[in-house]
């Protein structure tokens, strides 16, 4: 039986690892490619790392970063940020990334997807989408770490995404970001609802019921964390932690 | 020795760095001259079907692997879509592959699956034994591998399965013809399971001409 995937997210900022909360208040977490190490140590599902100076900063993606990551990364690694070009995911994909996610390019021009998705295959394209809630109900696209709105509809684009060849969706809610109270369970449906695409969520896991109740509604899921798995204990210390086998057997059945 | 095949696709990197990780000794190279060294091959592949045969052809590995596949009967094992262009075609694409193992690479009918998500298959699945094999000792069956991918290759003959995977029907994960392995999961990403299977690859016999 195919599994579903519990995946650390680790962000990028000024070449270390930073933790968020709601895309603000960066807190120096780290180095990224120890980081990787310990993660490899604790045979972690899939990885996803996602530079989040690029767009900001109207860069490309760091591809030294990138290609140490990908030598040292014995899970499958998924990368993003600043990726803007076919010729960019070819070359992250060459560099040894299983796949590569895209963003504010694909939010502005759609289409980029059926292009990348045709150079790499669709098993490789992500896109992954910064979500808010509206004042007044629904969700909307923001891009720039969360500061610019776009004015997009998730449900709308994930469709179209689909269409297009993307090969997975990962939506990141903005609201719940370093929250650590659960995941939005609703948002979460609207968006499997939508697609029949594999789904990653990322965004306010605190504890491994809150991956528990996010597999029970939805079996086969990507369920990512930030601060779940860099913090620990009630004043958030560093420490890169992770469920064990044992762990993983009380969130579903392992075959 | 292990010769990989740095032909511009596939985690290259990664599994040269499984090899040193485990003191296997091999050699990376898109050169004839550097690999007919090795006396057994890793075929990485990441991507699409036409686009990798269009590379190995460019490279001028296509008659050098041939040589050394079907004439001097050395090793080879195919990892993802290094394994699908074992086969002679692909739904995929128009481009022949070499034909060592005998098959058709096939999109997964998505009807047999109970719910979402369909395609691509991806993530951790477990395996089921078809037959022994060297390769596949002191594998832990239930943790399985890593999959990414929406094509499957559908052998000939069911004797060419070494095992399957279940995702809606059971499809061959592992085969092997002769002195030619093929993979549709990626070891380099696949912890111990990953190095153990590039270990049993490293040790196995080599076949008498």
């Amino acid at each position: 039986m195919l599994r579903p995937r519990i995946i650390p997210c680790l962000l990028i900022h000024n070449k270390g690892l930073v933790k968020t909360m709601k895309f603000n208040q960066n807190k120096y977490v780290g180095d990224p490619i120890n980081a990787v190490r310990i993660f490899n140590e604790k045979e972690v599902d899939e990885l996803i790392v996602l530079d989040i100076d690029a767009t900001v900063e109207g860069r490309g993606p760091n591809f030294e970063i990138i290609k140490n990551l990908a030598i040292e990364c014995r899970m499958p690694l998924c990368y993003g940020g600043g990726v803007s070009s076919v010729s960019d995911a070819i070359k992250i994909i060459n560099l040894g990334a299983e796949k590569v996610a895209l963003s504010s390019a694909v939010i502005e021009n759609p289409k980029l997807v059926s292009d990348i998705a045709k150079a790499v295959g669709s098993q490789s394209v992500v896109v992954v989408l910064d979500v808010k809630k509206k004042l007044f109900g629904g969700y909307e696209i923001y891009t720039k770490n969360g500061k610019k709105a776009t004015g997009k509809d998730p449900i709308t684009l994930t469709k179209q995404y689909e269409i297009l060849g993307a090969g997975e969706i990962v939506i990141n809610s903005i609201d719940n970001d370093g929250v650590m109270k659960g995941y939005d369970l609703t948002l979460c449906k609207k968006i499997r609802e939508a697609t029949t695409l594999p789904l990653t969520f990322l965004g306010g896991a605190g504890k491994l019921e809150d991956l528990k109740d996010l597999i029970q509604s939805f079996n086969v899921i990507g369920a990512a964390a930030g601060s779940l798995f860099v913090f620990k204990g009630v004043y958030n210390a560093v420490l890169i932690n992770y469920p064990t086998r044992e762990d993983k057997n009380r969130l579903y059945k392992y075959e | 020795m292990v010769g990989i095949i740095n032909y511009g696709s596939g985690n290259v990197h990664a599994i040269a760095n499984l090899h040193n990780r485990a003191n296997i000794p091999y050699v990376i190279s898109d050169s004839p001259d550097d690999l007919s060294q090795a006396d057994r091959f890793i075929l990485p592949g990441v991507g699409a079907y036409d686009e990798t045969m269009k590379m190995i052809r460019s490279k001028g590995l296509f008659d050098f692997l041939n040589d050394e596949i079907q004439m001097k009967k050395k090793l080879i094992v195919g990892v993802c879509v290094g394994m699908q262009i074992l086969g002679n075609k692909s739904e995929e694409g128009m481009e022949t592959g070499f034909g060592w193992i005998k098959g058709t690479v096939r999109k997964f009918e998505t009807k047999n699956l109970k719910y979402k998500p369909y395609l691509p298959h991806l993530g951790w699945n477990n395996l089921f034994e078809n037959r022994q094999s060297q390769l596949f000792q002191d594998i832990d069956l239930d943790q399985g591998f890593y999959f990414l991918h929406s094509y499957y290759f559908d052998c000939d003959s069911k004797e060419d399965v070494i095992a399957y995977t279940d995702y809606g029907e059971k499809f061959a994960c592992i085969i092997n013809y002769e002195n030619v392995y093929g993979v549709q999961f990626h070891p380099e990403k696949s912890h111990s399971n990953g190095i153990k299977l590039f270990q049993n690859f490293a040790t196995l016999p080599t076949l008498k001409i």
